[in-house]
This record gives structure tokens, sequence and C-alpha cells, in this order.
């Protein structure tokens, strides 16, 4: 999968690391200086973990699907449920429908504590 | 504003108005989302997007509070074309005492053809640094 990311030149971009856990398929991303939206908190920029959520997506239906076209999206939404904090920040995505033409995907992302989501996102991906 | 990200993917501030921001995201390989087709990205537009969204909101407000993103829906229309520099422009269309309601487009040639369009909502106030004495003001009671 990691090789996969590395195809991905925005995946590098961003550092993304991809692990696989036994709750499945793990995004990582690791912070650093470069990926601060607001100087002040610190907090993560918000586009940063929208394209983090839409990466992990992605990633999740790559795995999916083996090789193959790379699914363009249709539309994401992101759902911003609490600041990032200067640390790492996981995600997880889940397959709601896997259509033969459009896949919807759910994804969310956590920092210390998965109870306790900073950032949730649903996109649609057209498939062929 | 001051957003590390923002320098780092090259986002400059192309034009601010009443309660309107427009951004450009220079073409980089880097962003490159689908090396086959040279596609930047959807998630680099989602960073461009919201960040002239925040800036229409800081436009539109009278004074500068702190700005965060509720939510970001972005349709994608088309795939950007590469090798050209990409702009957003986000209107903020509505505006209350705690929330703000934007609506953005992104192209690469025309904002008459853009490849994406996106709607959000931004909450005011969200981290302010004046809290702690509204906190003293409002008393125990919200504790």
């Amino acid at each position: 999968m990691n090789r996969i990311v590395d195809a991905i030149p925005y995946a590098r971009f961003l550092r993304v690391e991809v692990e696989r856990t036994d709750g499945g398929l793990e995004c990582v991303l690791p912070f650093r200086q470069e990926i601060v939206g607001n100087a002040a908190l610190p907090a993560v920029h918000g586009g940063v973990l929208g394209a983090f959520l839409e990466l992990t997506a992605l990633l999740r239906l790559l795995d999916e699907s083996g090789s193959g076209p790379v699914p363009k999206p249709i539309t994401f939404s992101i759902d911003y449920l609490r600041s990032a904090g200067p640390s790492t920040t996981r995600a997880r995505a889940e397959i709601f429908k896997l259509g033969r033409r459009i896949a919807n995907v759910r994804v969310v992302a956590w920092q210390d504590d998965r109870s306790r989501p900073v950032v949730a996102g649903n996109g649609k991906f057209l498939l062929s | 504003m001051h957003t590390p990200h923002a320098v780092h993917l090259g986002i400059r501030v192309v034009e601010t108005g009443p309660a309107f921001g427009v951004c450009a995201l220079p073409f980089r390989e880097e962003l490159i989302g689908d090396p086959r087709r040279r596609v930047i990205f959807g998630g680099a537009i989602t960073t461009l997007i919201d960040h002239a969204s925040g800036l229409a909101v800081a436009c539109a407000v009278e004074e500068l509070r702190a700005i965060a993103t509720i939510d970001l829906r972005v349709d994608y229309l088309r795939a950007a074309e590469p090798d050209l520099e990409l702009y957003a422009r986000s209107d903020c269309y509505r505006l209350t005492r705690t929330v703000a309601f934007v609506r953005a487009v992104a192209w690469e040639r025309s904002a008459a053809d853009p490849f994406a369009s996106a709607l959000g909502t931004f909450m005011l106030g969200a981290n302010r640094t004046d809290s702690s004495y509204e906190r003293l003001v409002r008393g125990k009671s919200s504790q």
C-alpha cells in the first residue's frame, strides 16, 4: 500500500503513511510546521485535514479494487469537529456502498483519542 | 492571516473585497493526485477553497475574530487542467453573529468555467483570545 502512496505526489507532499492494523487500513499524517493553518493555537490547516481525509478515502478504495484507474472524486464533504493540535493525526475510511460506477466512502480522523474525532468526511467517487 | 501551510503551498491573495476573497495556487508537480492524468489532488483544491473562504469571512466581519471551518463541501465539476495556476473565489453571502456562510468556485482559465464549486460554513469567535474575560462575566452558570 505504501507503494501506492509513493506513486501519488500529493501523498508524499503531506508525508502520509499507511499502516495495516486489526481494524483495517489506517492513514497517518505526521505533524510538522508546514501543515499549520493557525499559528496562534497552533492547529493543522483545515484544508490539509480535508485533503488527508480525501486521500484516506481514495487509498481505501484503491486497496479494495487493487490496480486500475484512480477513482475520481465527485464530491467531498468535511465536518470539522475539533481543532487538530500539534500531534499526529490518524484516519480510517469505511466504504458505505461500492457500486458499479460510484463508491460512497466515509472517513473519520482523530489524534490521541479515537473516541474524540477531530474531523469527519464523506465522499463520492466515480470508479470507471 | 499567518498560515504556514498557505506559505508552504505558495498560496497568494489575488483580490479582496467587502465580503469576498480570491486566492491563487501555483501548479506544482508535488500536488498531483493522479499521476497518469497529471491532475492536482482534490484535497489541494480543498485547501485553496478553504483559504479563500476564510479570507472572504475575514473581509465580511467588522472586527477580526477567530474563524473556524464548521463544514465544507467541494464538488469536483471536472478535472483541473495541468500546468496552470489555480484560482478560487469565495463569497460570504450571509453573516450572522456566530456563523458565516460562503460559496466558492475554483478555475484555471476562466471564472465562468469552474472545475470545482463549494459551500461552507464558518464559526466566528471559535477560539477567542478574550474568552477568559467573557467566562468571568458569564459566571459559573455555563460550567
